[in-house]
């Protein structure tokens, strides 16, 4: 386990993408009555007496044969495949329960890991605080979120430190074919891992994970108008300092949204802080209620 | 506010149809609605209407706390409404009492009306309304702030939930009670309206009316929830502008 292995989440380019769906953008409330033009009700509608409304704020994406509103906030709700990043709130004999922003908690099970787990042992692999890379493999109509941690790039995070923005905003973060984050790694030279859920990992020297949190305030603060990566970019430009580009972490050729970069050869062995939000720098969350 | 003593009781309504601040028998009070204030809540909203300062965040849909009010095919919503000391010209005395649990109660029974908490079963929509001044009118305003938060933390529900209260003050129907006309008033009917479907979901009362007046009062409320739904949509709106046209560059 001490070994350092590369969870670098993988993005599926999928859709999903609240950012662009095709050309109009209405934003639509719970209660709003919805042009269906003889499409059906799909997510995020309803249908009364042959109407249908929105049921929750969003933006109006017309899917044929569907009518769908895409939540623009809310909680992060998982889809299979998604890559995460949870943090341990439990530990159970056979399973850890992860926090990974949904509306419940994910239990990820032992068999679920690449490691030599014992039962009862689990609290030597993961303890309550610490963060992992994990993919949702199955939802249940419970609302069960079964995740993880076999696959390629999947793994506990050592080091480094966890913002958060809304899930709603992630498609902006790794922009099309992954060019914002592109640009956000290379001109940082940071080491940037990005869950689906909202949740980003950020290490390096520090210089450079304070710009990228600020990059990404950026993007979830005004992700609402265009030439989002142009003004990202000019912000990094313009701070760009002695203390990246130099020896300790030079920008990759490889960042790539599909494998950020990620070596620990250096990363100290430490837990990554949680941090309640970008803007704030409030103290690692207490131990979850 | 603080002139007015238990005794003389202020003339609630002039010769000229005005009422105690001028308004007329069916006019609100100025109303303000600031969607997303707060910044660790999953939603929230804060609403200034007349006296009135009310803030309400909203958490989850999350895990349910205490486990044993889990319910196994929706969500449980659980609603705390709450007055600060301060709130009152009278020091509150802080914490529950028969009031405030009766007005979480109420609330989050509203909403269990119209959220669709079947989407997330065995989680909790735990809802927190904090009255910071009162004048009035608080759980119309905490209604109106809750809604808001709901939608501002995305959960899915049929529709808004505008809330006002009517009564009956000076010996006319009146829209929208400020705290004298409250206190000395002939009665007080809080709701709350669905617009889409038009139905209450909340309706409560105190005092006393004729059936006439009741009919008359419950017109006045459906219409003065009607202007509050537009002031509660522009709020969100407000907070979720998309600038037309200048998307998709990023």
């Amino acid at each position: 386990m001490g070994r350092s292995h590369r969870p670098g989440p993988r993005r599926q380019g999928r859709e999903g993408s609240s950012s662009h769906p095709s050309g109009d953008r209405v934003l639509v409330l719970p209660g709003e009555e919805i042009p269906s033009q003889g499409l059906k009700p799909g997510p995020g509608t309803y249908r009364v007496g042959g109407k249908v409304y929105a049921s929750v704020l969003g933006l109006l994406s017309p899917r044929p044969p569907f009518v769908q509103v895409v939540p623009l906030s809310g909680r992060y709700i998982p889809k299979p495949h998604d890559v995460v990043i949870g943090t341990v709130t439990d530990v159970q004999g056979t399973f850890w329960l992860l926090d990974i922003g949904a509306p419940r908690w994910a239990p990820l099970h032992m068999t679920g890991t690449p490691w030599p787990v014992e039962i009862g042992e689990t609290e030597k692999f993961l303890r309550v605080g610490e963060s992992v890379v994990v993919q949702v493999e199955n939802l249940d109509p419970t609302g069960r979120i079964g995740v993880t941690m076999n696959g390629e790039g999947l793994g506990k995070l050592e080091g480094g430190s966890i913002v958060r923005i809304s899930p709603a905003r992630i498609p902006r973060v790794v922009g099309r074919g992954g060019s914002m984050i592109q640009t956000i790694t290379q001109r940082t030279g940071a080491q940037v891992a990005v869950g689906q859920n909202g949740r980003i990992w950020v290490d390096g020297d520090p210089e450079a994970i304070h710009r990228v949190r600020e990059a990404l305030r950026m993007i979830s603060e005004d992700g609402q108008r265009g030439g989002l990566t142009e003004r990202v970019d000019s912000y990094l430009r313009s701070t760009t300092t002695s203390g990246d580009e130099g020896p300790h972490d030079p920008p990759r050729e490889g960042a790539h949204r599909d494998a950020p970069e990620r070596e620990f050869a250096s990363a100290p062995p430490t837990e990554p802080d949680v941090d309640q939000d970008i803007p704030t720098d409030d103290p690692p969350e207490p131990g979850n209620n | 506010m603080g002139s007015v003593g238990a005794k003389d009781v202020p003339v609630l309504l002039s010769p000229e149809g005005l009422r105690i601040d001028g308004r007329r028998v069916d006019e609100l009070r100025p109303i303000k609605i600031q969607a997303g204030a707060l910044k660790h809540a999953d939603g929230s909203a804060f609403v200034e209407w007349g006296a009135n300062k009310v803030m309400a965040a909203v958490y989850g849909p999350r895990e349910v706390h205490p486990r044993h009010l889990q319910q196994n095919t929706k969500a449980v919503i659980q609603c705390k409404y709450n007055m600060a000391a301060f709130s009152v010209d009278e020091r509150k005395r802080p914490g529950l009492d028969r009031r405030s649990q009766e007005i979480s109660k109420v609330i989050a029974e509203a909403f269990e009306s119209v959220v669709f908490a079947e989407e997330f079963p065995r989680t909790s929509i735990d809802v927190y309304i904090e009255v910071l001044q009162a004048n009035a009118g608080t759980r119309c305003a905490g209604l109106v702030a809750a809604s808001v938060a709901l939608a501002d933390a995305g959960i899915p529900m049929a529709d808004l939930l505008p809330a006002v209260a009517v009564g009956k003050a000076g010996g006319a129907i009146i829209l929208d009670l400020k705290k004298e006309e409250d206190n000395f008033g002939e009665a007080d009917l809080p709701m709350a309206l669905v617009p889409q479907s038009g139905r209450l979901v909340l309706l409560q009362m105190e005092g006393h009316m004729t059936r006439e007046e009741l009919s008359k009062a419950l017109d006045l409320g459906v219409k003065g929830c009607r202007d509050i739904y537009e002031v509660m949509k522009q709020a969100l709106r407000d907070r979720y502008m998309v600038t037309p046209g200048q998307e998709g560059a990023a």
